[in-house]
């Protein structure tokens, strides 16, 4: 697979020549900062977790993750690099996993960005360091999973604002999906296994079970599948709308 | 010569619209095949598909014997491509523009760098190599393009409009590049300057309405225009008549038109049974003592020729559709 190396490589490059990478990361961290502090209370909680930092990144991801993947297929669209890049000889579904990797990676990278954190909690009490480990791994899978949903998102259309307010919705409804907003939608008409299965999308509950430090095998499938389920429709995406 | 670009019944329809219906063509290798056609013709959406950007909705296409949408890894790995605009990264360099297209080309480690300055040098790319390229202006841009498409030193070139935008020096550069190449290449060229088939291609191919109305050489497209070996004598406004006069008698079915330039008249003869003799025409001015002020022989129109069969054929299209 040179060709996925080449696009990761090029496109983990591409956040960083524009002061994009820059602003998402000091906003990100003062927001999570600002959420934990603040929201969160985690001094008056008086327990060395971190978990009032882990509960509000669902919602810090549901619209700053949509910010970094609007730009992914749609910036390709308009600026007429989409025909430069699928007239290389490169596989699509190589360019798909790049591009998706190299977004993910930036967000790992901010993600790090928030260690003193980690450090500060140590500093301060004794806390089980695995829970801390498990909340870094589902914010990570969570992050995957919005950025799978963003990409594919960003390939149907050219305009960036389109593609981050439909990703924003589709995040926005993942997050709730175990929620009575979304569930009622649903429990007046449809069978009550498909209202399980939807509730069952919910990412805050597959989220909340591993921040808690029950690593279920489950909810890695769960994120695994759902990323790998995006990515493909995004591949299908561009394929039947490339002439647009 | 060997076939390098082999196109057979190619069609793409979007929706209920046609866009290219059944074109069939080939080039070898030292061939420049100029694409002309008016705008929507279906120009692009053909090299769109022969790139293996567009699947074509019927129709093959195949690339130094690889076919594009069987084979699409291999037949893009031959062929260099300038889209429409010549799009590139905007927040990348020049520098780092190439460098990520070696490395999709898998260009070699050993030779790269001597590669990509090879190529900058050819484009003259040296100044701007390291401002990003969308502070670029459109020469530069279109020449990165350009240096992109190169770069691998493939077999099989296909430029859209690889002129469109530029000064007319930048345009001399690019055309003296194209034919610096020709004879190693197969090329196709989309352009809707006619001057240009003149200038670098080999054969010409007219596209309207997704259909190809005309193929054959630069020269096989001018001896279409009325004006093929048509004369004209430029004869100062007073002396009009007179000259008329003193022609008359080697006309054979030969019509005359006028046009008024300053203070020159230039008289036009064209058609006619046979070629005019420029000598005779010369000696029966100089003999009634008539004053030339110049003569030549018109090769031929192109655009008159374009619109004229652009024309004919969007008339007949539309007889057939009712």
């Amino acid at each position: 697979m040179n060709g996925f190396t080449t696009i990761l490589k090029r496109e983990l490059r591409a956040y960083f020549a524009t002061p994009v990478a820059y602003v998402f990361i000091v906003i990100f961290l003062v927001l999570a900062g600002v959420a934990t502090f603040y929201m969160g209370g985690f001094y008056e909680r008086g327990q060395a977790d971190l978990e009032p930092f882990f509960q509000f990144h669902p919602w810090l991801y549901m619209f700053l993750i949509p910010a970094i993947s609007m730009r992914l297929w749609s910036e390709e669209r308009k600026a007429g690099t989409l025909e430069l890049l699928l007239t290389l000889p490169i596989p699509l579904a190589a360019s798909v996993v790049g591009k998706f990797l190299a977004a993910w990676i930036f967000t790992a990278v901010a993600l790090a960005g928030t260690l003193p954190l980690w450090l500060t909690v140590n500093y301060l009490g004794d806390p089980d360091n695995t829970v801390i480990l498990a909340g870094y791994l589902g914010s990570l899978l969570m992050a995957g999973g919005f950025l799978a949903i963003g990409a594919c998102i960003s390939a149907l259309t050219r305009n960036q604002v389109i593609a981050f307010v439909i990703s924003f919705v589709i995040c926005f409804a993942f997050n709730l999906s175990g929620f009575p907003m979304v569930i009622d939608m649903f429990s007046a008409w449809a069978p009550q296994a498909v209202v399980d299965v939807i509730s069952s999308f919910s990412f805050l509950t597959h989220f909340n079970a591993i921040v808690k430090g029950v690593i279920d095998v489950r909810d890695l499938v769960f994120f695994a599948s759902l990323i790998a389920f995006w990515l493909y429709a995004n591949v299908l995406a561009i394929e039947m709308n490339k002439s647009n | 010569m060997e076939t390098l670009i082999e196109v057979k019944g190619l069609s793409k329809s979007f929706g209920a619209l046609r866009a290219v219906s059944d074109i069939s063509l080939s080039v070898t290798r030292g061939e420049v095949l100029g694409f002309l056609g008016p705008n929507g013709a279906g120009k692009s959406t053909t090299m769109k598909m022969i790139t293996g950007f567009l699947a074509p909705s019927a129709g093959q296409v195949a690339i130094a014997g690889h076919d594009i949408e069987q084979a699409p890894l291999a037949a893009k790995a031959k062929l260099g491509y300038v889209p429409e605009g010549a799009p590139a990264y905007g927040e990348m360099t020049p520098a780092a523009f190439l460098d990520f297209i070696a490395d999709v080309r898998g260009l070699p480690r050993a030779t790269r760098a001597a590669r990509i300055a090879e190529v900058v040098a050819k484009i003259h790319l040296e100044k701007v190599l390291h401002q990003r390229i969308e502070t670029l202006s459109k020469g530069f841009k279109r020449r990165v393009g350009l240096a992109q498409a190169i770069l691998h030193d493939p077999e099989i070139l296909v430029m859209d409009e690889p002129t469109d935008g530029l000064d007319p020096n930048q345009k001399h550069e690019v055309r003296t590049l194209i034919k610096e190449m020709a004879p190693h290449k197969a090329i196709v060229i989309s352009t809707h300057i006619l001057e240009e088939v003149d200038a670098v291609c080999t054969r010409a191919i007219i596209i309207n309405q997704g259909r190809i109305i005309f193929s054959g050489t630069p020269l096989e497209l001018a001896e279409r225009s009325r004006y093929h070996n048509a004369v004209t004598v430029i004869v100062p406004v007073a002396a009009r008549e007179r000259a008329l006069a003193l022609l008359a008698p080697l006309l054979a079915g030969h019509a005359v038109e006028q046009q008024d330039v300053g203070g020159d008249c230039r008289l036009t003869l064209l058609g006619g049974e046979a070629p005019l003799s420029v000598e005779r025409l010369q000696g029966a001015l100089r003999d009634g003592g008539c004053e030339l002020r110049g003569v030549f022989v018109e090769h031929g129109h192109l655009d008159e020729v374009f619109r004229t069969l652009t024309r004919e054929a969007s008339a007949s299209g539309e007889v057939h559709r009712t």
